[in-house]
């Protein structure tokens, strides 16, 4: 039986706008392409949730939306969440506001939305675009080739150093327009870049399907680092795919908030291509209500001597289910690898349910590899003790879920971040 | 002395998963007062600090306990600590994810209520300052509480919650075990340099070791769940010098455990195993 669902896009309005954009040829046609494999690919299949049955459908329709004249105009959930400096922000469809350092800018840094970066530098865009994640993968990135708008462009050219966090806010406060960024890293040998971006929505009414890819392509012995924590609303369904492609002695480091309060579905993976390469994966995930969540961390290596490492952490509330996958893949050949992870569950009702789903698929000998997983409950001796100390029951209970989550929290590289997740984590536990 | 606190166990009885280990244990104890309860394993001395301290698993079936003219046993875990009690644990849990800093704050702040909270810096000169009395390493205050801790560090920190706590009455339960010289040493100084009119002790143990560096007030012998015997000072010496089967003698006592597998399989002394 095929899952198509019923897709409310207009193909022809797709390629007009792209056109009417100026979009390079090319771009115009891998619109189309995706457009055509939309009709024709499923959604992707996940373990033990069934997507088939989640909102996905209402992508709804490219509206232009007026540049901001100051970042005071956004909805309220989203102020405050960056500080202004080296800040581009994406509001539905478009790029409403961009603020970049003129110091980076001599650098050679490129740190620019997606269509501008194509009018200006389509061809470092044409090689890397659609590239780590395809359109032809399923039907979610086959709608996101043919849909996808804003964005981000970072570039950072060979031997240069970024210093402070290059971020990016998006939100979506219009349910009836499309709202599908694309953020595209390359890393020049030896660079480095820290990019933190937020992800929050304000719909009074209707469905909407955030639809987002991010490639990440960390040349030989560049360092990246990813922080994003999505904060969509119950009206959003969160597509994510999070990919990237390492080489030699690269870097990269994911540091991903799950936040949000609909269903959601993220795939963050490394290739370790080269040799050397090193991936470190932290995810924290919040589920309340009746949120599903299917979260996959992934690591594939090719290179040899490549390390990985994947931490997942996530707390159930309510009637929230969490499917947590750990895929560790060593390809034949990636001789003296290491690739570690871990997944954990806690759970705070008995209506929640939380899997995690260690995989380990090795075809090389020589090789190390390790994985830990565990779903409980708060653990009752750890509660007696803390109140054997006098610290009331719900105290105790709560010291004990931050502390679960603590590990992964307090290894986020940018202070600002830390101290933004743990207080929507709060958000997400209250009461 | 208005300050000097009375905690008075009586007729104490307790069961653990439905079997009765405590059956009937009474003693008083006042602020500036040490007790030691010794007694070989089995006895029942664990039982009774969990039991004291409201560890769920341990079910009051008769008796009374009462600190200060208050019922001990209607307050719930929490509440016991902030009347005063203070348990160091033989077994301290580990929690992930919560400092050392942390969970003592939290645990300060409970007791000295809403509004009066201590300073951050007030409370990390005391945590600092009793950490260095114990010998401790200081990173051990942002170290997570107790995971990774070696057995004689879990102890330690132990002592550094109730130097910190300041409780009216102190358990002790096997502190003692898994500690070398040097560390016994330490924590029996952290114990007295707490001992005062406003503080009394129960030191449960089952070597004499201990107290070597703590000298006891009163000592008592725990067997079959109840206090069989009680002295000064020269009873746990005796112990040490004779063992415990010289008082099983006196009082006709064969097995001192309690509560222990009975009806566990032995393979008789007459049979062989098969041969293949």
């Amino acid at each position: 039986m095929s899952t198509q669902t019923t897709l409310s896009i207009d193909s022809n309005a797709v390629i007009e706008l792209s056109r009417s954009k100026q979009e390079p040829e090319w771009m115009t046609s891998l619109r189309t392409e995706g457009l055509k494999l939309a009709e024709s690919l499923e959604l992707p299949k996940l373990e033990k949730t069934r997507i088939d049955r989640w909102s996905v459908s209402s992508y709804g329709t490219y509206k232009a939306q007026a540049p901001l004249a100051s970042l005071d105009e956004l909805p309220e959930v989203a102020r405050g969440l960056a500080s202004p400096n080296n800040l581009i922000v994406q509001r539905n469809s478009s790029i409403v506001h961009k603020q970049v350092a003129e110091e980076l800018k001599q650098q050679g840094v490129i740190f620019t939305d997606l269509e501008t970066a194509l009018q200006e530098h389509a061809d470092l865009v044409q090689p890397y675009f659609m590239k780590a994640v395809e359109a032809n993968e399923n039907q979610v990135t086959a709608i996101h080739a043919a849909l996808w708008n804003g964005g981000i462009f970072l570039y950072v050219p060979k031997n240069v150093r970024v210093e402070v966090p290059l971020q990016a806010l998006f939100v979506t406060d219009d349910a009836e327009a499309s709202f599908a960024p694309h953020v595209l890293i390359v890393a020049e040998p030896f660079s480095s870049v820290t990019y933190v971006d937020n992800f929050v929505s304000s719909h009074t009414g209707g469905q909407l399907v955030q639809n987002g890819i991010v490639e990440v392509f960390v040349k030989p012995g560049a360092k990246v680092q990813y922080a994003s924590v999505h904060n969509l609303g119950e009206s959003v369904t969160d597509l994510t795919y999070r990919r990237a492609i390492l080489e030699n002695d690269g870097a990269v480091q994911w540091v991903v908030g799950e936040l949000n309060y609909g269903n959601t579905m993220s795939d963050t993976t490394s290739i370790l291509k080269g040799n050397g390469s090193d991936s470190d994966a932290k995810v924290i995930c919040v589920g309340t209500d009746e949120q599903k969540l299917n979260l996959t961390t992934r690591a594939v290596h090719w290179g040899k001597a490549s390390t990985s490492d994947m931490i997942t952490r996530a707390v159930m509330r309510d009637g929230a289910t969490a499917i947590i996958n750990g895929i560790t893949k060593i390809e034949k050949g990636a001789t003296g690898c290491n690739g570690q992870q871990t997944e954990k569950v806690l759970m705070l009702s008995p209506k929640a349910r939380g899997d995690a789903n260690p995989i380990l698929l090795i075809d090389e000998d020589d090789v190390k590899a390790g994985h830990a997983a565990s779903v409980g409950q708060v653990n009752a001796e750890q509660v007696h003790y803390l109140m054997s100390r006098g610290i009331p029951k719900e105290v105790a209970q709560r010291l004990i879920i931050y502390g679960f989550l603590a590990p992964v929290v307090s290894e986020i590289p940018i202070k600002a971040i830390e101290e933004q997740l743990q207080g929507l984590v709060e958000r997400k536990l209250g009461q | 002395m208005a300050n000097s606190p009375t905690f008075t166990i009586d007729g104490l009885k307790a069961n653990v998963e439905g079997k009765e280990i405590l059956k009937g244990l009474s003693l008083e104890i006042k602020g500036g007062e040490i007790h030691a309860i010794m007694g070989p394993n089995g006895t029942g001395k664990s039982t009774l600090a969990s039991a004291l301290m409201g560890h769920p698993k341990y079910e009051v079936t008769e008796g009374s306990v009462v600190l200060d003219g208050e019922d001990v046993l209607e307050m719930a875990v929490d509440e016991r600590a902030r009347a005063g009690l203070f348990l160091a644990m033989q077994y301290p849990s580990e929690i992930t994810g919560v400092t050392n800093a942390d969970f003592l704050r939290s645990a300060i702040n409970a007791r000295r209520g809403e509004g009066n909270e201590i300073s951050l810096i007030k409370f990390i000169r005391q945590m600092e300052a009793k950490m260095k009395q114990l010998e401790m390493n200081p990173e051990f205050m942002h170290r997570y509480l107790n995971e990774g801790f070696s057995g004689g560090e879990k102890k330690r920190n132990e002592i550094l919650q109730m130097l910190l706590l300041e409780p009216k009455i102190v358990i002790l339960d096997e502190i003692d075990s898994g500690l070398d010289i040097d560390a016994l040493r330490i924590v029996a100084e952290g114990v007295n340099a707490m001992r005062s009119e406003e503080r009394g002790f129960l030191i449960i143990t089952h070597y004499q070791r201990l107290l070597n560096y703590i000298n006891p007030d009163f000592v008592h012998v725990m067997m079959q769940g109840r206090i069989v015997k009680s002295g000064g000072p020269e009873l746990a010496e005796r112990l040490e010098a004779e063992g415990y089967d010289w008082i099983k003698e006196e009082l006709g006592i064969v097995d001192e455990t309690v509560g222990q597998d009975e009806e566990e399989f032995k393979i008789p002394m007459n049979t062989t195993a098969p041969k293949y």
